[in-house]
């Protein structure tokens, strides 16, 4: 590290009088952004990385998440705006290039505190210690040896949640649906979901989704507990497909099962169409 | 000696299995009594607020001061509300029920609307005041069941318990007080499903008489419909194809498709409409890899499937990524203006940018050409209607539907005020704050915390 910094203070008359990209050193580069184009809605390391930096400046005041959420992108306009360049609230190949010139990153110190549950912040002209709140129950010991390096730092602190629905609703509602659809093709556990959102903008049905999945007798699975199984990813997959607005029935309230259903009101309701072993009706 | 031994010990294990299958009687008791009060509670609750529900309505239909009017109203809204919630909790959910629970939301609507109107400006019309009565009538005999309902449950000991397990066994349950009590209710809405309540609560439900019969083209065949798919994937003609005709019951005529792909082992789903054939959903099943594109570039891909699939122009409304897959959210832009009703959800894998899904049956629904709208405001003057506190970023013309489901040309404004990000749309013409949207930002990952 102190190497690094030494050899940026020789290098930095010459970095001064490069333009755009050229001014990045090889070194540099090692602890600045992936190419890609960083958009609004990303998430990921490049994220970490763009509002640490933005933050830096003091652009960027909300938390470091890894989500390029509506602060980050305002943030990064502002930027581009102070910066003289054109504002798209896109983190391209210029603007990344201006920001990593400006800005100082410290990556190993910003993901260790992200994988320590830390709340932080990156402010520039302020000594770090005081920038860190130790997460309640972790032991405040300074200087710790630095975490054994994994073979790929995953860090996701936060995440993008459909409109209108909490993690908490999703987590439910793939609950409900690895109990009710776990032996059913992908494109069933969808449907299943999709039935529990048309339930919950339903007149007839109660307004959350909690109140449509413990309406009582309203699903067998959480009749017979089977809703309390832990879900698989598949699950959590359609539900968020069922989210995000694909409904393969055919905009169905009921379903059912037709080898073992044996009620004759739900064989009575109007047939919408058949997916896997689910006959699903209005 | 032995036998002594051998009867004690068998005296004992016969009083302690006694002993055991006694406590566990007890705990089982407990819970089912727990159960059980639990919708006592509910049903009981929902019978005081019918009868407080009925009372209400009653005064509203006395009074003539328009200021005691709207808190009347906004009561009625509160009790139709907490009703629902009860009717919810009662295990009556495979129980033809529905219409008295869309009753309720409807009323709640009806009256949420006038209760929020200046009624000053806009007192209550003959047609609201007859449909109060009606509803006065209405609710009276709903009261009325469910009062005969309740003391014959409590005179003859009647436990929800047992009408959940006759429920659960058959739809037909032998005679059941409670059962037949809210049979009858139901059926007694039957014949009030037409009330009048203002083209703002029927708008609402409008929605759900969904249908595609606008759409132009001729019916497809089954084998017309493949056709279609190979064309829009462009398959090769190894995929194996199933298609499917939706049933009677559906609200729109659609086949339904299932295209296997044995070398890459997908499977992709798809409907389309029988008139015109046009796709309404498709949704491609893979595994995906870790994400090795950018969103940006998922973008692209998105953006090159819109130019080959729809036509005229369009524009992203949102991005998101969820691990390795992007979403993105396109409105169709005509005369510079964003329409947001015909939208449509693209679905990109991050591992190698394959489309994974679209979604069009909004798009479906409300498109169609719109000849050049007039907007009576100017951007400064709908602006002017915000909150001064409002820092607006971004402006654009759009169309939106409002919560009356009436399509509305309005400015939107992207704003922040403090940390948060609004959205806001002003009516063009009268220069009403239509929407007001907050923005959401990411959620934390608890579990990590």
């Amino acid at each position: 590290m102190k190497n690094k910094w030494k050899y940026i203070k020789y290098s930095a008359a010459a970095i001064m009088l490069c333009a755009g990209i050229f001014s990045v050193s090889a070194k540099d580069k090692a602890h600045a952004f992936s190419p890609q184009v960083i958009q609004k809605g990303a998430t990921g390391d490049d994220v970490i990385e763009l509002q640490s930096r933005l933050q830096h400046l003091s652009f960027y005041t909300g938390p470091i998440d890894g989500v390029f959420g509506w602060r980050t992108y305002w943030a990064l306009r502002n930027f581009q705006y102070e910066f003289g360049l054109p504002i798209d609230g896109l983190a391209g190949q210029t603007t990344k290039n201006k920001l990593v010139k400006a800005t100082k990153f410290d990556k190993q110190w910003v993901e260790k505190q992200i994988q320590s549950g830390n709340k932080f912040t990156t402010y520039g002209g302020v000594a770090k210690e005081k920038q860190v709140k130790q997460k309640k129950g972790a032991p405040a010991k300074k200087g710790a040896a630095p975490a054994p390096k994994k073979a790929r730092t995953e860090i996701k602190p936060a995440r993008n949640i459909p409109d209108g629905y909490s993690q908490n609703d999703i987590n439910l509602m793939s609950n409900a649906v690895y109990g009710e659809a776990r032996g059913e093709p992908y494109i069933g556990q969808v449907a299943v979901a999709a039935v529990i959102i048309n339930r919950v903008e339903d007149a007839a049905f109660p307004n959350t989704v909690s109140g449509v999945i413990f309406e009582p007798g309203a699903f067998t699975a959480v009749a017979d507990g089977q809703i309390y199984l832990t879900p698989n990813k598949q699950a959590k997959k359609a539900v968020m497909d069922a989210l995000n607005g694909w409904d393969p029935t055919g905009e169905a309230l009921y379903y059912f099962n037709p080898d073992t259903a044996t009620s004759n009101w739900i064989w009575g309701r109007p047939q919408i169409k058949k997916i896997g072993k689910h006959i699903y009706t209005n | 000696m032995i036998r002594t031994i051998l009867l004690v010990l068998l005296l004992i294990a016969v009083a302690g299995t006694g002993y055991w299958g006694y406590t566990e009687n007890q705990e089982k008791n407990a819970i089912r009594i727990q159960a059980e009060n639990n919708y006592q509670r509910a049903f009981h609750d929902l019978n005081f607020q019918m009868d407080a529900l009925h009372d209400k309505i009653g005064q509203t239909l006395a009074m003539s001061s328009q200021k005691q009017l709207s808190p009347a109203l906004a009561q009625v809204w509160r009790l139709t509300n907490e009703a629902h919630t009860n009717v919810g909790q009662l295990p009556l959910a495979l129980m033809p029920f529905n219409k008295t629970e869309e009753f309720l939301s409807k009323v709640g609507e009806f009256s949420y609307r006038v209760a929020v109107r200046d009624l000053e400006k806009k007192p209550l019309s003959d047609q609201e005041t007859e449909t109060l009565k009606t509803l006065y009538k209405n609710s009276n005999e709903i009261q009325n069941e469910l009062r005969k309902t309740e003391s014959i449950a409590q005179e003859k000991d009647l436990r929800w318990l047992d009408v959940e397990m006759e429920l659960a066994k058959s739809d037909n349950p032998k005679k059941s007080t409670i059962v037949d009590g809210f049979k009858t209710v139901d059926q007694s809405m039957t014949g009030y499903s037409d009330v009048n309540f203002g083209p703002e609560v029927s708008n609402r439900a409008k929605m759900k008489g969904r249908d595609l019969r606008h759409l132009e083209g001729k019916m497809l065949t089954k084998e017309e419909a493949k056709q279609r798919a190979v064309d829009f994937f462009d398959l090769t003609k190894n995929r194996k194809i199933t298609v499917k005709e939706s049933g009677k019951g559906a609200k729109y005529k659609a086949y339904s498709l299932t295209i296997y792909n044995p070398e890459t082992k997908g499977t992709t789903y798809m409907d389309i409409t029988k008139k015109g054939g046009y796709p309404i959903w498709v949704l491609y099943d893979r595994e995906v890899a870790a994400a090795k594109i950018s969103l940006n570039d998922a973008m692209k891909q998105a953006e090159i499937f819109l130019k080959d699939h729809m036509h005229g122009p369009m524009e992203m409304t949102s991005s998101n990524q969820y691990d390795n897959i992007g979403v993105f959210t396109y409105a169709r832009v005509q005369h510079g203006i964003r329409i947001y009703p015909e939208i449509v959800t693209l679905k990109v894998a991050l591992d190698n940018g394959d489309i994974m899904g679209y979604e069009g049956m909004e798009f479906l629904l409300s498109h169609r050409d719109r000849e050049k709208p007039v907007f009576k405001l100017s951007q400064e003057q709908a602006r002017k209607t915000l909150s001064p506190k409002l820092k607006v970023m971004e402006t654009h013309k759009a169309l939106i539907r409002n919560d009356i489901n009436e399509e509305v040309y309005c400015y939107e404004f992207i704003g922040v005020l403090g940390d948060e990000t609004y959205q806001i749309f002003v009516d063009a013409n009268e220069g009403d704050e239509e929407q007001v949207k907050k923005l959401k930002e990411a959620e934390p990952d608890y579990s990590a915390m």
